[in-house]
């Protein structure tokens, strides 16, 4: 195992950059998100949970698919170039690291996501484990060990030390890359194990996290779709989109056009099932009142995903959705409120 | 882009017009041959109380350079007070611009009676000449509609 | 808070209102929600203290629309966003029983939070009879201290006042919060370069991710549709692909509400990014204030406001580009 202490990590940053682009939290007023990494960025790495989730990295909330040229009468297309480049994403935690994998169930199943599968090829994620979890957390109903992030490496840090541990051939080509930087550590292990308890420790407190998912899969999809809670819970919702743009699991798009007067540009957005032009069709819309709207959310990420891909929910527990929605409102309330009320049969 | 910097800066200017005084104010202007610089493209409105800000910002959006609002003079309008409340939106919005770094003279109000043929021209080429001197819009306009 | 449940349950029970809508305790020490109560036994989780930032007035259009009168909890800065809706026919006064609750400023978790105060397990000091300066905050990494002051929310810092404009009755104290001049911010803007402001305002709207909380928890954004929720119209709601299509979310959206916004500091509190969206409101509120008289939109009902009257000596809009 490596290790650099955390005020050389610029000196690893830069490391990292010189060959390819690096994505890492930083702060712009006032505000943790990531991005990317520049000499003169704020970086903090000591946020546990950026505003926004890393999904971007993979899969941007906007991005061209493609522009039509029109010249006299001539109209030209001009596909978008696909990731060729390698980069790097610093700090994923655990839960944002199990978002990228529902991520990858949806655009890497058939059909697969070009523009997605490229960036995940090129992609090499450093996680982080959690230093001080929150009250916020949940990720251990989940089955996540923010202690233990899986990724291409693994870093710790301890005691203003930053270890690092390659995972994968991604993660050791990195290492060897940026070997220059380090110092080895025949101790660490036993370091990083004590972090390991002692972060296990802390989320022992956290009161989220012995949520019970008993009862949410395909088999209750009926009982819970019809269940009169849902006709409580969403009507303090405003409708907007911030629980779904700040999740790191969440995965609808929408395609627009945009008209650039001298052609077109098709692109691709995030979209929100909170949006009222959510799904638009022709006819219309299928979910036309709020209460739908907030049921499809809930009722996608703990009930239809995981019916469609072996039980494996669309929700990691980050608690994203907890600290920021406007009204807090939130997937927790949901769950507690099925326990509560039973959820029977309308 | 080097091409392009050697090119002389043609600016593309919108001029929003109400039907009543100032459209005919530069009809008068043409069929008198008073010259104003072919880089305004009027646009034609019923009154200058139709133009929303959101013409503006889209006009600035899709590439022009300044926008500028003609209508009757205060108490000539005809339906009796449209361009009052014009100019009161109108001064709101462009003191946003000015609050948001945007540079002052990109936007302009004049108000042009249908009599005043001399009056459109000098005040066209005026706008063409300051927003010459301003150079291209930078701030307001989306990258993509750049060539 | 024991008299405000006191009350609502008999005003309940004696049939003049038929829901009351308050706020509900959440999981957390410091997320109640919004919701109604109905019957008796709904009750036992009413909450009011000072997490209790909603402005409950918006949910009044919806509720102008059931059956029966609603007793709407409202704090001194929501009975403005009332009377504003109330002069634009948005609400149905008969439909209200405004009980006007008592404020001593709001606090917002962001700014806690902010000072490193994680794992927040119980916050003492926070309910509305507490007339403590500082937040005992006890968290799984010890108890941790922080002065009201510190952690309230902008708008209270500018608070308009204790008193209630419209109210069927008051329950509780109110305090004035003020210790922070409201257009101070806005002056500092103002005396900025064009260069700076421009950059200013692109690294805080870099930020936005066009949720639209901002819109949606505005009490004067009461559209039915907006026009940012088109499918007509190319640059619309969700992306944020340029710089522009915030630039003109956020001025169309300040500039819609200009004239009726009441300052009531909500898209400021909900903005997930921390963007300071008050500062495109009170820009138009100052130039209102100086251009066309001294106005506070929703002090009282009226017929009209700034942006729908106007005087034949208005100023003309090159005055912006003249004061330099």
């Amino acid at each position: 195992m490596y290790k650099i202490a955390k005020e050389n990590l610029s000196a690893l940053f830069r490391k990292i950059a010189e060959s390819q682009e690096l994505y890492l939290p930083i702060e712009n007023c006032g505000q943790v998100n990531y991005g990317v990494w520049t000499e003169d960025a704020n970086v903090n790495i000591d946020i546990l949970k950026t505003v926004k989730s890393p999904k971007d990295a993979f899969f941007p909330q906007s991005e061209n698919l493609y522009t039509c040229v029109k010249e006299d009468k001539k109209i030209s297309i001009k596909a978008e170039q696909l990731k060729e480049q390698d980069f790097v994403v610093f700090g994923m935690k655990a839960c944002d690291i199990q978002g990228v994998e529902v991520l990858d169930k949806v655009f890497l199943s058939e059909p697969v996501d070009s523009f997605y599968k490229a960036r995940r090829e090129h992609g090499v994620i450093v996680a982080m484990a959690c230093g001080e979890p929150e009250e916020t957390c949940f990720c251990k109903v989940f089955g996540i060990d923010p202690a233990d992030p899986k990724a291409d490496v693994a870093t710790w840090i301890i005691d203003g030390e930053l270890f690092w541990k390659p995972l994968t051939d991604k993660g050791e080509a990195l290492t060897d890359a940026v070997k220059d930087v380090f110092a080895e550590d025949s101790s660490a292990d036993a370091k990083v194990e004590a972090k390991k308890e002692e972060i296990n420790k802390i989320t022992e407190q956290l009161p989220y996290m012995k949520l019970s998912l008993e009862g949410w899969n395909g088999d209750s999809l009926d009982e819970k779709f019809n269940s009169p809670v849902w006709e409580e819970l969403y009507k303090p919702c405003l409708a907007c989109g911030t629980c779904t743009f700040v999740c790191p699991t969440c995965q609808c798009y929408d395609i627009k056009d945009y008209d650039t007067g001298h052609g077109v540009q098709r692109y691709r957005c995030w979209d929100s099932c909170m949006y009222s032009d959510f799904t638009m069709m022709a006819h219309g819309n299928n979910r036309n009142s709020q209460m739908q709207r907030y049921r499809q959310r809930f009722m996608h990420k703990l009930v239809y995903f995981p019916a469609n891909n072996d039980g494996m929910y669309s929700c990691v527990g980050c608690g994203r959705c907890v600290e920021k929605c406007p009204q807090s409102l939130n997937i927790v309330k949901v769950i507690k409120a099925f326990e509560n009320q039973g959820g029977e049969k309308a | 882009m080097s091409i392009e910097a050697n090119e002389e800066f043609k600016p593309k200017i919108v001029a929003f017009c109400c039907n009543w005084c100032s459209y005919a104010g530069a009809d008068l202007a043409g069929s008198s041959r008073l010259a104003y610089p072919a880089d305004v493209k009027i646009i034609r409105v019923p009154c200058s109380c139709r133009v929303n800000p959101m013409f503006i910002l889209r006009a600035f959006e899709k590439g022009a350079d300044g926008v500028i609002l003609c209508g009757c003079h205060p108490g000539d309008c005809h339906y009796s007070t449209g361009n009052f409340y014009a100019r009161r939106r109108m001064t709101m919005l462009f003191s946003m611009l000015d609050y948001m770094g945007v540079e002052n003279g990109r936007t302009r109000v004049e108000w042009v009676s249908a009599a005043e043929g001399v009056k459109f021209s000098t005040t066209m080429n005026e706008f063409v000449q300051k927003i010459h001197s301003l150079g291209k819009n930078v701030r307001l306009g989306d990258l993509r509609c750049r060539n | 808070m024991q008299e405000l449940i006191a009350r609502a349950k008999e005003l309940l029970a004696d049939g003049t209102v038929a829901r009351v809508l308050g706020w509900k305790a959440g999981d957390l020490p410091y997320n109640p929600e919004p919701a109604y109560f109905e019957k008796e036994e709904d009750f036992k989780d009413f909450v009011y203290n000072s997490f209790c930032g909603a402005n409950l007035s918006k949910f009044m259009i919806e509720a102008s629309k059931l059956e029966g009168k609603t007793l709407v909890c409202l704090k001194p800065c929501d009975t403005y966003s009332f009377n504003q809706l109330l002069s634009e026919h948005r609400v149905d006064r008969d439909k209200a029983y405004i009980v006007g609750v008592g404020c001593k400023g709001k606090l917002d978790i962001e700014k806690i939070k902010k000072q490193g105060i994680k794992g927040i397990k119980s916050i003492s000091g926070a309910e509305i009879s507490d007339e403590a300066d500082t937040l005992t905050i006890d968290t799984i990494y010890g108890e941790k201290t922080c002065a009201f002051s510190d952690a309230m929310l902008e708008r209270c810092h500018v608070c308009k006042g204790k008193e209630h404009k419209i109210y069927d009755e008051i329950i509780g104290e109110s305090k004035e919060t003020k210790d922070a001049e409201r257009f101070a911010e806005v002056e500092r803007i103002e005396a900025m370069s064009p260069e700076e402001k421009f950059a200013f305002f692109r690294k805080e709207l870099s930020k936005c991710i066009r949720c639209n909380a901002c819109r949606n928890v505005c009490p004067a954004c009461s559209c039915r549709k907006c026009v940012f929720d088109s499918t007509k119209f190319d640059s619309s709601q969700k992306a944020n692909v340029d710089s522009f299509e915030e630039k003109m979310f956020h001025i169309i959206r300040a500039f819609h509400v200009a004239g009726r916004c009441t300052d009531c500091g909500e898209c400021s509190r909900v903005c997930p990014q921390g963007i300071p969206l008050h500062l495109f409101n009170r820009k138009f509120i100052k130039e209102i204030d100086e251009l066309y008289g001294e106005y506070q939109a929703g002090e009282t009902v009226v017929e009209k406001g700034p942006l729908t009257s106007y005087t034949f000596d208005d100023v003309e809009p090159g005055i912006v580009a003249e004061r330099g």
